[in-house]
Protein backbone atom coordinates (compact mmCIF):
# COMPACT_ATOMS: atom_id res chain seq x y z
CA UNK A 1 0.00 0.00 0.00
CA UNK A 2 1.51 3.61 -1.21
CA UNK A 3 0.18 6.73 0.49
CA UNK A 4 0.45 9.12 -1.66
CA UNK A 5 -1.21 12.91 -2.44
CA UNK A 6 -2.08 14.99 -5.30
CA UNK A 7 1.48 16.89 -6.60
CA UNK A 8 -0.64 19.74 -8.06
CA UNK A 9 1.36 22.41 -6.67
CA UNK A 10 4.88 20.79 -6.45
CA UNK A 11 7.47 23.21 -8.53
CA UNK A 12 10.17 20.74 -7.50
CA UNK A 13 12.03 17.97 -9.38
CA UNK A 14 14.20 15.57 -7.59
CA UNK A 15 17.28 13.92 -9.71
CA UNK A 16 17.29 10.54 -10.78
CA UNK A 17 19.35 8.12 -9.09
CA UNK A 18 22.08 5.90 -10.09
CA UNK A 19 23.54 3.45 -8.19
CA UNK A 20 27.08 3.72 -6.03
CA UNK A 21 27.91 -0.09 -6.72
CA UNK A 22 27.07 -1.08 -10.27
CA UNK A 23 26.08 2.35 -12.11
CA UNK A 24 23.29 1.40 -13.41
CA UNK A 25 20.94 4.74 -13.71
CA UNK A 26 17.42 5.13 -12.51
CA UNK A 27 14.40 7.04 -12.06
CA UNK A 28 13.70 9.99 -9.36
CA UNK A 29 11.42 7.75 -6.86
CA UNK A 30 11.34 7.41 -3.26
CA UNK A 31 13.64 4.18 -3.04
CA UNK A 32 17.30 3.46 -2.02
CA UNK A 33 18.31 0.85 -3.59
CA UNK A 34 19.19 -0.58 -7.02
CA UNK A 35 16.81 -3.00 -8.41
CA UNK A 36 19.62 -4.85 -9.90
CA UNK A 37 22.55 -5.30 -7.55
CA UNK A 38 20.60 -3.72 -4.46
CA UNK A 39 23.33 -1.61 -4.00
CA UNK A 40 22.69 2.07 -2.85
CA UNK A 41 21.20 4.69 -5.07
CA UNK A 42 22.60 8.36 -4.80
CA UNK A 43 21.10 11.26 -7.07
CA UNK A 44 22.85 11.90 -10.37
CA UNK A 45 23.69 15.55 -11.17
CA UNK A 46 23.83 17.08 -14.83
CA UNK A 47 27.36 17.49 -14.98
CA UNK A 48 26.45 20.69 -17.70
CA UNK A 49 24.15 22.45 -15.09
CA UNK A 50 25.01 26.14 -13.89
CA UNK A 51 26.94 26.59 -11.48
CA UNK A 52 27.41 29.75 -9.56
CA UNK A 53 30.25 31.42 -8.87
CA UNK A 54 31.55 32.48 -5.11
CA UNK A 55 30.08 36.44 -5.43
CA UNK A 56 26.68 34.80 -5.81
CA UNK A 57 26.61 31.80 -3.71
CA UNK A 58 27.77 34.66 -1.30
CA UNK A 59 24.96 37.01 -2.26
CA UNK A 60 22.62 34.26 -1.22
CA UNK A 61 20.20 33.98 2.16
CA UNK A 62 22.13 32.43 4.68
CA UNK A 63 20.53 28.77 4.62
CA UNK A 64 21.94 25.45 3.08
CA UNK A 65 19.82 26.06 -0.09
CA UNK A 66 22.46 28.87 -0.74
CA UNK A 67 24.34 25.84 -2.51
CA UNK A 68 20.97 24.41 -4.11
CA UNK A 69 22.72 23.52 -7.60
CA UNK A 70 24.78 20.71 -5.50
CA UNK A 71 21.46 19.82 -3.93
CA UNK A 72 19.75 16.47 -5.68
CA UNK A 73 16.57 18.58 -6.75
CA UNK A 74 15.84 21.23 -10.32
CA UNK A 75 12.82 24.39 -8.93
CA UNK A 76 12.41 25.95 -5.88
CA UNK A 77 12.70 23.59 -2.29
CA UNK A 78 9.23 24.23 -0.39
CA UNK A 79 10.03 23.13 2.79
CA UNK A 80 13.00 23.72 6.05
CA UNK A 81 13.71 26.74 3.93
CA UNK A 82 16.03 28.31 7.02
CA UNK A 83 17.98 25.23 8.18
CA UNK A 84 21.88 25.22 7.73
CA UNK A 85 24.68 28.27 7.86
CA UNK A 86 25.58 27.10 11.89
CA UNK A 87 28.51 29.49 12.80
CA UNK A 88 32.40 28.42 12.29
CA UNK A 89 33.92 28.96 15.38
CA UNK A 90 37.72 30.02 16.30
CA UNK A 91 38.59 28.21 18.97
CA UNK A 92 41.99 29.02 20.15
CA UNK A 93 42.12 27.85 23.67
CA UNK A 94 41.28 24.51 22.51
CA UNK A 95 43.49 24.29 19.85
CA UNK A 96 46.46 24.68 22.79
CA UNK A 97 44.77 21.76 24.76
CA UNK A 98 44.80 19.87 21.44
CA UNK A 99 48.77 20.80 20.59
CA UNK A 100 47.73 22.20 16.54
CA UNK A 101 47.67 25.33 15.10
CA UNK A 102 44.54 25.94 14.73
CA UNK A 103 41.25 24.85 15.92
CA UNK A 104 37.77 25.76 14.61
CA UNK A 105 34.44 24.66 15.62
CA UNK A 106 31.62 23.92 13.49
CA UNK A 107 29.09 24.47 15.28
CA UNK A 108 26.17 22.45 14.56
CA UNK A 109 25.28 22.13 17.97
CA UNK A 110 23.47 25.57 17.29
CA UNK A 111 21.42 24.31 14.31
CA UNK A 112 17.84 25.67 13.97
CA UNK A 113 15.28 24.28 15.07
CA UNK A 114 16.45 20.97 16.71
CA UNK A 115 20.12 21.96 17.56
CA UNK A 116 21.67 19.20 15.64
CA UNK A 117 22.98 18.60 12.10
CA UNK A 118 20.28 16.69 11.24
CA UNK A 119 18.08 19.54 10.27
CA UNK A 120 20.16 19.64 7.22
CA UNK A 121 19.40 16.05 6.42
CA UNK A 122 15.65 16.61 7.23
CA UNK A 123 15.74 19.65 4.90
CA UNK A 124 16.56 17.54 1.85
CA UNK A 125 14.45 14.32 2.75
CA UNK A 126 11.43 16.52 3.38
CA UNK A 127 11.60 18.46 0.20
CA UNK A 128 11.91 14.90 -1.59
CA UNK A 129 8.38 14.07 0.19
CA UNK A 130 6.93 17.06 -1.03
CA UNK A 131 7.88 16.39 -4.56
CA UNK A 132 7.27 12.84 -4.42
CA UNK A 133 3.13 13.83 -3.07
CA UNK A 134 4.32 11.53 0.24
CA UNK A 135 2.15 13.17 3.23
CA UNK A 136 3.09 10.74 5.79
CA UNK A 137 6.98 10.51 6.87
CA UNK A 138 8.90 8.62 9.35
CA UNK A 139 12.41 7.70 10.68
CA UNK A 140 14.97 5.40 12.51
CA UNK A 141 16.32 7.25 15.23
CA UNK A 142 19.04 7.53 17.70
CA UNK A 143 17.81 10.88 18.89
CA UNK A 144 18.68 13.42 17.07
CA UNK A 145 17.09 12.79 14.22
CA UNK A 146 13.62 12.03 16.10
CA UNK A 147 13.96 15.72 16.85
CA UNK A 148 14.97 17.19 13.62
CA UNK A 149 11.96 15.28 11.89
CA UNK A 150 9.42 15.71 14.62
CA UNK A 151 9.91 19.75 14.34
CA UNK A 152 10.11 19.62 10.77
CA UNK A 153 7.11 17.74 9.95
CA UNK A 154 5.26 20.05 13.12
CA UNK A 155 5.95 23.06 11.46
CA UNK A 156 4.83 21.38 8.11
CA UNK A 157 1.75 20.03 9.20
CA UNK A 158 2.76 16.10 8.12
CA UNK A 159 2.17 13.26 10.12
CA UNK A 160 5.40 11.57 11.12
CA UNK A 161 6.02 8.38 12.62
CA UNK A 162 9.13 8.02 14.50
CA UNK A 163 10.89 4.79 15.48
CA UNK A 164 13.39 5.23 18.39
CA UNK A 165 15.42 2.38 20.33
CA UNK A 166 13.45 2.17 24.35
CA UNK A 167 16.18 3.26 25.79
CA UNK A 168 17.00 6.63 24.64
CA UNK A 169 17.84 9.81 26.92
CA UNK A 170 15.15 11.49 28.33
CA UNK A 171 15.67 14.75 26.99
CA UNK A 172 15.39 13.58 23.58
CA UNK A 173 12.27 11.52 23.85
CA UNK A 174 11.15 14.96 25.44
CA UNK A 175 12.49 16.53 22.57
CA UNK A 176 11.01 14.68 20.09
CA UNK A 177 7.53 13.99 21.59
CA UNK A 178 6.91 17.40 22.48
CA UNK A 179 6.37 18.07 18.81
CA UNK A 180 3.37 15.88 18.74
CA UNK A 181 4.61 13.05 16.43
CA UNK A 182 3.32 9.88 16.49
CA UNK A 183 6.48 8.06 18.52
CA UNK A 184 7.30 4.27 18.32
CA UNK A 185 9.88 3.00 21.19
CA UNK A 186 11.44 -0.40 19.92
CA UNK A 187 12.28 -2.49 22.61
CA UNK A 188 16.01 -3.20 21.08
CA UNK A 189 18.91 -1.25 19.77
CA UNK A 190 18.84 1.19 17.05
CA UNK A 191 19.91 -1.60 14.42
CA UNK A 192 16.70 -3.22 15.31
CA UNK A 193 14.66 -0.30 14.41
CA UNK A 194 16.55 0.26 11.57
CA UNK A 195 15.48 -2.90 10.15
CA UNK A 196 11.84 -2.36 11.18
CA UNK A 197 11.90 0.70 9.45
CA UNK A 198 13.56 -1.07 6.40
CA UNK A 199 10.45 -3.59 6.35
CA UNK A 200 8.06 -0.39 7.33
CA UNK A 201 9.65 1.41 4.57
CA UNK A 202 8.29 -1.33 2.40
CA UNK A 203 5.38 -2.54 3.86
CA UNK A 204 3.42 0.91 4.42
CA UNK A 205 5.35 2.97 1.68
CA UNK A 206 5.69 6.29 3.55
CA UNK A 207 8.51 8.52 3.09
CA UNK A 208 10.76 6.95 6.09
CA UNK A 209 13.70 9.45 5.47
CA UNK A 210 16.77 7.55 6.67
CA UNK A 211 15.42 4.55 4.38
CA UNK A 212 13.30 5.04 1.03
CA UNK A 213 14.73 8.83 0.55
CA UNK A 214 18.06 8.14 1.78
CA UNK A 215 19.56 9.44 -1.30
CA UNK A 216 18.00 12.55 -1.23
CA UNK A 217 18.31 12.88 2.81
CA UNK A 218 21.93 11.64 2.88
CA UNK A 219 22.81 14.69 0.17
CA UNK A 220 21.76 17.82 3.12
CA UNK A 221 25.34 16.39 4.76
CA UNK A 222 26.92 17.97 1.85
CA UNK A 223 26.79 21.33 2.88
CA UNK A 224 28.67 20.93 6.09
CA UNK A 225 31.56 20.69 3.95
CA UNK A 226 30.75 23.62 1.75
CA UNK A 227 29.60 25.91 4.74
CA UNK A 228 32.99 25.22 6.11
CA UNK A 229 34.83 26.17 3.21
CA UNK A 230 32.64 28.86 2.09
CA UNK A 231 33.11 30.27 6.28
CA UNK A 232 36.90 29.65 6.18
CA UNK A 233 37.40 32.36 3.25
CA UNK A 234 36.67 29.95 0.38
CA UNK A 235 39.35 27.84 1.74
CA UNK A 236 39.87 23.79 2.48
CA UNK A 237 41.07 23.56 6.21
CA UNK A 238 44.17 20.51 6.39
CA UNK A 239 42.11 18.35 8.55
CA UNK A 240 38.33 17.47 9.94
CA UNK A 241 37.43 15.20 12.52
CA UNK A 242 33.65 13.99 12.63
CA UNK A 243 31.69 11.96 14.34
CA UNK A 244 31.07 8.41 13.24
CA UNK A 245 27.34 6.94 13.63
CA UNK A 246 26.22 5.36 10.55
CA UNK A 247 28.81 6.48 8.33
CA UNK A 248 27.21 8.92 5.95
CA UNK A 249 28.83 12.05 7.70
CA UNK A 250 32.35 11.85 6.48
CA UNK A 251 31.53 10.06 3.11
CA UNK A 252 29.51 12.91 2.46
CA UNK A 253 31.92 15.79 3.66
CA UNK A 254 34.27 14.14 1.61
CA UNK A 255 32.36 13.95 -1.45
CA UNK A 256 31.38 18.18 -0.73
CA UNK A 257 34.68 19.57 -0.17
CA UNK A 258 35.40 17.62 -3.93
CA UNK A 259 32.75 19.17 -5.39
CA UNK A 260 33.87 22.32 -4.34
CA UNK A 261 37.00 21.45 -5.70
CA UNK A 262 35.83 20.43 -8.88
CA UNK A 263 33.71 23.35 -9.25
CA UNK A 264 37.17 25.90 -8.89
CA UNK A 265 34.96 27.55 -5.87
CA UNK A 266 38.60 25.95 -3.65
CA UNK A 267 41.85 25.21 -4.62
CA UNK A 268 44.26 22.95 -2.54
CA UNK A 269 44.04 19.70 -1.60
CA UNK A 270 41.03 18.21 -0.34
CA UNK A 271 41.18 17.86 3.94
CA UNK A 272 42.61 14.74 5.84
CA UNK A 273 39.31 13.31 7.40
CA UNK A 274 39.74 11.75 10.91
CA UNK A 275 36.40 9.54 12.17
CA UNK A 276 35.30 9.40 15.79
CA UNK A 277 33.97 6.67 17.24
CA UNK A 278 32.93 5.47 21.11
CA UNK A 279 35.03 2.46 21.80
CA UNK A 280 31.70 0.77 23.05
CA UNK A 281 30.84 1.01 19.36
CA UNK A 282 33.30 1.63 16.97
CA UNK A 283 32.65 -1.21 13.91
CA UNK A 284 34.10 2.08 11.35
CA UNK A 285 37.21 2.60 13.81
CA UNK A 286 38.07 -0.61 13.96
CA UNK A 287 37.24 -1.19 9.66
CA UNK A 288 39.73 1.81 9.32
CA UNK A 289 42.21 0.22 11.41
CA UNK A 290 42.28 -3.49 9.44
CA UNK A 291 42.82 -1.97 6.22
CA UNK A 292 40.00 -4.63 4.47
CA UNK A 293 36.22 -4.00 3.15
CA UNK A 294 34.43 -6.05 5.59
CA UNK A 295 32.24 -4.57 8.46
CA UNK A 296 31.86 -6.45 11.46
CA UNK A 297 29.04 -5.27 12.91
CA UNK A 298 29.22 -4.93 16.75
CA UNK A 299 26.29 -4.87 20.16
CA UNK A 300 26.82 -1.45 20.89
CA UNK A 301 27.48 -0.10 25.04
CA UNK A 302 28.25 3.50 25.22
CA UNK A 303 27.09 6.44 26.96
CA UNK A 304 27.35 8.07 23.03
CA UNK A 305 23.47 6.89 22.65
CA UNK A 306 23.65 9.22 18.75
CA UNK A 307 26.39 7.09 17.41
CA UNK A 308 25.55 3.76 18.61
CA UNK A 309 25.01 1.83 15.09
CA UNK A 310 26.99 -1.40 15.00
CA UNK A 311 25.80 -2.05 11.85
CA UNK A 312 26.23 1.04 9.79
CA UNK A 313 25.17 1.14 6.39
CA UNK A 314 27.58 3.52 5.38
CA UNK A 315 30.58 1.93 7.36
CA UNK A 316 32.46 1.13 4.04
CA UNK A 317 32.37 3.74 2.17
CA UNK A 318 33.46 5.95 5.34
CA UNK A 319 36.35 4.02 5.89
CA UNK A 320 37.26 4.12 2.06
CA UNK A 321 36.59 8.64 2.34
CA UNK A 322 38.76 8.21 5.53
CA UNK A 323 41.46 5.69 4.17
CA UNK A 324 41.82 8.03 0.67
CA UNK A 325 41.52 11.16 2.39
CA UNK A 326 45.11 10.58 4.20
CA UNK A 327 43.31 10.53 7.37
CA UNK A 328 42.80 8.05 9.91
CA UNK A 329 40.06 7.19 13.14
CA UNK A 330 39.95 6.73 16.87
CA UNK A 331 37.89 5.10 19.04
CA UNK A 332 37.62 7.11 23.08
CA UNK A 333 36.08 5.14 25.98
CA UNK A 334 33.29 6.82 27.85
CA UNK A 335 35.49 8.66 30.74
CA UNK A 336 37.26 10.34 27.62
CA UNK A 337 33.42 11.10 25.95
CA UNK A 338 32.73 13.05 29.57
CA UNK A 339 36.29 14.92 29.27
CA UNK A 340 35.61 15.86 25.72
CA UNK A 341 32.50 17.52 26.63
CA UNK A 342 33.99 19.30 28.95
CA UNK A 343 37.10 20.02 27.51
CA UNK A 344 35.20 21.63 24.74
CA UNK A 345 33.03 23.96 27.29
CA UNK A 346 35.72 25.08 29.22
CA UNK A 347 37.42 26.15 26.02
CA UNK A 348 35.23 27.20 23.92
CA UNK A 349 32.32 27.80 25.80
CA UNK A 350 30.12 25.25 23.63
CA UNK A 351 28.05 22.27 25.29
CA UNK A 352 28.01 19.60 23.18
CA UNK A 353 26.56 15.91 23.41
CA UNK A 354 27.90 12.50 23.60
CA UNK A 355 28.90 12.69 19.96
CA UNK A 356 31.00 16.22 20.72
CA UNK A 357 32.76 14.69 23.85
CA UNK A 358 33.88 11.94 21.76
CA UNK A 359 35.05 13.94 18.88
CA UNK A 360 37.02 16.69 20.39
CA UNK A 361 38.47 13.36 22.67
CA UNK A 362 39.16 11.30 19.33
CA UNK A 363 40.83 14.53 18.22
CA UNK A 364 43.07 14.48 21.55
CA UNK A 365 44.12 10.58 20.80
CA UNK A 366 45.37 11.63 17.26
CA UNK A 367 46.89 14.35 18.25
CA UNK A 368 48.65 12.49 20.67
CA UNK A 369 49.36 9.82 18.42
CA UNK A 370 50.83 11.97 15.72
CA UNK A 371 47.96 11.81 13.28
CA UNK A 372 47.22 15.30 13.70
CA UNK A 373 50.16 17.68 13.82
CA UNK A 374 51.59 20.80 15.27
CA UNK A 375 51.27 22.72 11.91
CA UNK A 376 47.60 21.45 11.76
CA UNK A 377 44.73 23.11 11.23
CA UNK A 378 41.68 21.34 12.14
CA UNK A 379 37.95 21.45 12.35
CA UNK A 380 36.03 20.04 14.74
CA UNK A 381 32.40 19.16 13.47
CA UNK A 382 30.19 19.63 16.76
CA UNK A 383 26.65 17.83 15.95
CA UNK A 384 24.61 18.39 18.31
CA UNK A 385 23.37 20.04 21.71
CA UNK A 386 24.46 19.21 25.40
CA UNK A 387 21.47 19.67 26.60
CA UNK A 388 20.39 16.65 24.82
CA UNK A 389 22.53 14.33 27.19
CA UNK A 390 22.92 16.32 30.15
CA UNK A 391 22.65 13.17 32.26
CA UNK A 392 26.53 12.36 31.37
CA UNK A 393 28.00 15.15 32.52
CA UNK A 394 25.40 15.75 35.57
CA UNK A 395 27.64 13.30 38.10
CA UNK A 396 30.17 15.08 36.45
CA UNK A 397 30.00 18.70 37.70
CA UNK A 398 30.33 19.86 40.69
CA UNK A 399 27.05 21.54 42.40
CA UNK A 400 27.76 24.26 45.08
CA UNK A 401 25.83 23.98 48.80
CA UNK A 402 23.69 27.20 48.79
CA UNK A 403 23.74 30.16 50.52
CA UNK A 404 21.96 33.02 52.51
CA UNK A 405 21.54 36.01 50.51
CA UNK A 406 24.15 37.86 52.72
CA UNK A 407 26.95 39.68 51.58
CA UNK A 408 29.51 38.40 54.05
CA UNK A 409 28.86 34.76 52.74
CA UNK A 410 30.06 36.23 49.31
CA UNK A 411 33.12 37.61 50.82
CA UNK A 412 33.49 34.20 52.42
CA UNK A 413 33.98 32.60 49.06
CA UNK A 414 35.77 34.83 47.68
CA UNK A 415 38.42 34.60 50.55
CA UNK A 416 38.12 30.91 50.27
CA UNK A 417 38.94 31.29 46.25
CA UNK A 418 42.01 33.71 46.90
CA UNK A 419 40.36 35.70 45.11
CA UNK B 1 10.04 -22.39 7.87
CA UNK B 2 9.51 -18.78 6.45
CA UNK B 3 11.49 -16.78 4.77
CA UNK B 4 10.45 -12.83 3.82
CA UNK B 5 11.70 -11.21 0.96
CA UNK B 6 11.71 -7.75 0.70
CA UNK B 7 10.16 -6.01 -2.50
CA UNK B 8 13.15 -5.11 -4.52
CA UNK B 9 13.62 -9.23 -4.96
CA UNK B 10 9.85 -10.45 -5.26
CA UNK B 11 10.51 -10.16 -9.12
CA UNK B 12 13.51 -12.58 -8.55
CA UNK B 13 10.94 -14.99 -6.27
CA UNK B 14 8.38 -14.89 -9.09
CA UNK B 15 6.44 -12.15 -7.41
CA UNK B 16 6.49 -13.83 -3.65
CA UNK B 17 6.93 -11.51 -1.14
CA UNK B 18 6.96 -14.87 1.44
CA UNK B 19 8.07 -18.31 0.47
CA UNK B 20 8.22 -21.66 2.75
CA UNK B 21 11.66 -23.24 2.82
CA UNK B 22 13.31 -25.97 4.93
CA UNK B 23 16.66 -27.66 5.67
CA UNK B 24 18.35 -27.43 8.98
CA UNK B 25 20.36 -24.72 8.88
CA UNK B 26 20.15 -20.82 7.79
CA UNK B 27 22.31 -21.61 4.98
CA UNK B 28 20.62 -24.73 3.78
CA UNK B 29 16.97 -23.03 3.72
CA UNK B 30 18.55 -20.17 1.66
CA UNK B 31 19.64 -22.98 -0.65
CA UNK B 32 16.10 -24.12 -0.45
CA UNK B 33 14.90 -21.05 -2.04
CA UNK B 34 18.00 -20.81 -4.40
CA UNK B 35 17.35 -23.48 -5.70
CA UNK B 36 13.59 -23.33 -6.61
CA UNK B 37 14.53 -19.50 -8.03
CA UNK B 38 17.93 -19.39 -9.80
CA UNK B 39 17.71 -15.38 -10.47
CA UNK B 40 17.53 -15.19 -6.24
CA UNK B 41 20.91 -16.83 -5.47
CA UNK B 42 23.40 -14.50 -6.29
CA UNK B 43 21.28 -11.83 -4.05
CA UNK B 44 21.55 -14.23 -0.77
CA UNK B 45 25.51 -15.53 -1.19
CA UNK B 46 28.17 -13.86 -3.10
CA UNK B 47 30.22 -16.11 -5.65
CA UNK B 48 32.34 -17.14 -2.53
CA UNK B 49 29.30 -18.58 -0.91
CA UNK B 50 29.43 -15.99 1.74
CA UNK B 51 26.16 -14.01 2.75
CA UNK B 52 25.71 -11.37 -0.07
CA UNK B 53 26.73 -7.72 1.33
CA UNK B 54 23.86 -5.62 0.35
CA UNK B 55 21.20 -8.27 2.22
CA UNK B 56 21.36 -9.00 5.83
CA UNK B 57 19.71 -11.69 7.29
CA UNK B 58 17.49 -11.86 10.21
CA UNK B 59 16.45 -15.20 12.35
CA UNK B 60 13.42 -13.85 13.83
CA UNK B 61 14.69 -10.43 14.95
CA UNK B 62 18.74 -11.26 15.32
CA UNK B 63 20.90 -10.35 12.75
CA UNK B 64 22.65 -14.19 11.97
CA UNK B 65 25.73 -12.52 12.09
CA UNK B 66 25.71 -12.71 15.57
CA UNK B 67 24.60 -16.27 16.00
CA UNK B 68 26.74 -18.64 13.47
CA UNK B 69 25.88 -17.21 9.95
CA UNK B 70 24.89 -19.85 7.27
CA UNK B 71 25.65 -22.46 9.95
CA UNK B 72 22.94 -21.29 12.23
CA UNK B 73 20.19 -24.26 12.98
CA UNK B 74 16.80 -23.35 12.34
CA UNK B 75 13.51 -25.35 13.49
CA UNK B 76 10.72 -25.32 11.35
CA UNK B 77 9.10 -22.62 13.67
CA UNK B 78 11.55 -20.02 12.80
CA UNK B 79 11.17 -17.06 10.54
CA UNK B 80 14.12 -15.58 8.21
CA UNK B 81 13.93 -12.33 7.13
CA UNK B 82 16.23 -10.88 4.03
CA UNK B 83 16.57 -7.13 4.22
CA UNK B 84 18.45 -4.58 2.37
CA UNK B 85 21.30 -3.56 4.09
CA UNK B 86 21.67 0.04 2.74
CA UNK B 87 19.13 2.19 5.16
CA UNK B 88 19.51 4.20 8.52
CA UNK B 89 22.29 6.37 9.50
Amino acid sequence: MTATAPRAAVTLTPHPLRCAACDQPHDAAPTHVCPSCLGPLEPRYDPRRFLPDRAEISARPRSLWRYREWLPFTGRPARCLTAGWTPLVDAPRLASALGVARCVVKHDAGSFPSLSFKDRVVATALNAAHAFGLPVVGCASTGNLANALAAAAAREGLDAWIFIPHDLEPAKVAATTVFGPRLVRVRGTYDDVNRLCAQVADRFGWGIVNVNLRPYYGEGSKTMAFEIAEQLGWRLPDTVVAPMAGGSLVTKLAKGFGEFLDAGLVHGVPPRLFGAQAAGCAPIVRLVHRGDDTLVPERPATIAKSLAIGNPADGRYAARAIRSSGGWAAAVDDPAIVEGIRLLAETCGIFGETAAGVTVAAARQLAKDGHLTPDDEVVLCITGHGLKTVDVVAGDVRIPDPIAPRLSEVSALVSANGA
Amino acid sequence: MRINLPSVLTPLAGGHHTLDATGDTVGQAIDDIARRFPALSPRLRDSHGAPYPFVTIYLNDEDIRFLGGFETPVRPSDELSVVPAVAGG
